[in-house]
């Protein structure tokens, strides 16, 4: 594959190392000298001095060929503006930004950014497992279905503790496809599969019903009955 | 949103006409070059954060110029107020010809200094020279 990520930081340095070795064909663009020789000193002849928002930069990195344009810079706007050239101006099918203001997800896809990355979100994501108040972690967002696959924790005080997964009355098109015990095992479940307390589930909702998937998961049993 | 020589020259003129103008800047230092009599709203603040549009009431904006320096800035921002706003009028200024044209074919109203100072100038050289004195004159 030929990848282009705009931004030799360091994100774009260790990306750009790791999919070197995968065997893949890339080329960093990169407006600061000194990053670019530190490039060229450790990884080779992949890294072109260069703004990657203009065309002209974009159009000597052979941008029409790329299989992948990721835009991993520390300025959201850049990013954004980059995949946009990319995607619009050479027709780069897939286009990845990294977002360091995890509130701009939504606007990137709207504006026909393929995917988007957040640091931001990933540590929170992470953190949030260790909050009871926030149990649904989106892990995917499948795009243009409106799907996203999700992943909570049941804790102990849920009502489904016990119950079989053909019991629980998930919301429409949801579907439980993986059950991680406590051990770590993961297992597909089937209808008769019962939910443990301590399990993680991961799920394939609609963005709307994640709140009445929220709920299913981590109702404590009293309030049910 | 920009508060430089053009955003504040803008300003000015829209607030002379009794517009309702707020004007946003990362820099408070900015507003300075507005006169003691600019009955508009100052706010500073970054325009390509949502939450600052937001704040500033972007949503009830009949129009929103974005004039920064930086032309990833301004696209943004005019994207944002566009598309998640719904502002009726978006004006963006993009220095760079290349990226202003892509911006234009994505349904943007975009304007490029670089190209429209260069056509002015190249007007301008072509006029007779006895011309330039009479227009003075």
């Amino acid at each position: 594959m030929y990848i282009i990520i705009v931004g030799g930081g360091k994100i774009g340095y260790y990306l750009a190392k790791q999919l070197v070795e995968d065997g893949n064909e890339v080329l960093v663009i990169e407006k600061d000298a000194a990053k670019c020789q530190q490039i060229a000193d450790d990884l080779g002849d992949i890294v072109l001095r260069g703004d990657g928002c203009e065309g002209v930069t974009l159009e000597a990195a052979g941008t029409g060929r790329a299989d992948l344009f990721i835009a991993i810079t520390g300025d959201d706007e850049d990013n954004l503006v980059a995949c946009q050239v990319a995607k619009y101006k050479f027709n780069v099918r897939r286009t990845v930004a990294l977002l360091n203001n995890p509130k701009n997800e939504p606007i990137f896809k709207k504006l026909g950014i393929d995917t988007t990355v957040s640091s931001t979100a990933l540590v929170l994501a992470n953190i949030e497992q260790e909050l009871p108040s926030h149990p649904l972690i989106p892990l995917l967002t499948i795009k243009g279905g409106g799907l996203e696959i999700v992943e909570a924790k049941v804790p102990q005080y849920s009502a489904i503790v016990g119950k079989r997964v053909s019991e629980l009355l998930l919301p429409q098109q949801c579907l439980i496809t993986v059950i991680i015990d406590e051990e770590g095992v993961p297992r597909v479940p089937n209808s008769d599969t019962q939910v443990r307390a301590g399990d993680e589930v991961v799920a394939v909702c609609r963005r709307e019903s994640e709140d009445a998937l929220r709920a299913i998961l981590t109702t404590p049993a009293r309030e049910t009955q | 949103m920009g508060c430089g020589r053009v955003g504040a020259e803008l300003a000015i003129l829209l607030d002379r006409e009794d517009q309702e103008v707020t004007i946003l800047d990362i820099d408070p230092d900015a507003f300075g070059k507005l006169p003691a009599d600019f009955k508009g709203s100052c706010v500073v603040g970054n325009g390509i954060d949502q939450d600052v549009l937001q704040s500033i009431g972007l949503a009830d904006a009949d129009a929103f110029v974005a004039v920064t320096p930086g032309d990833n800035r301004n696209a943004m921002a005019c994207q944002i107020a566009k598309h998640i706003f719904d502002v009726p009028k978006v004006v963006c200024r993009i220095f760079d010809p290349i990226r202003q044209e892509l911006y234009r074919s994505l349904g943007l109203e975009t304007i490029s200094p670089t190209k429209e100072v260069a056509r002015l100038l190249k007007q301008a050289l072509e006029r007779e020279p006895a011309e330039t004195p009479k227009s003075e004159g």
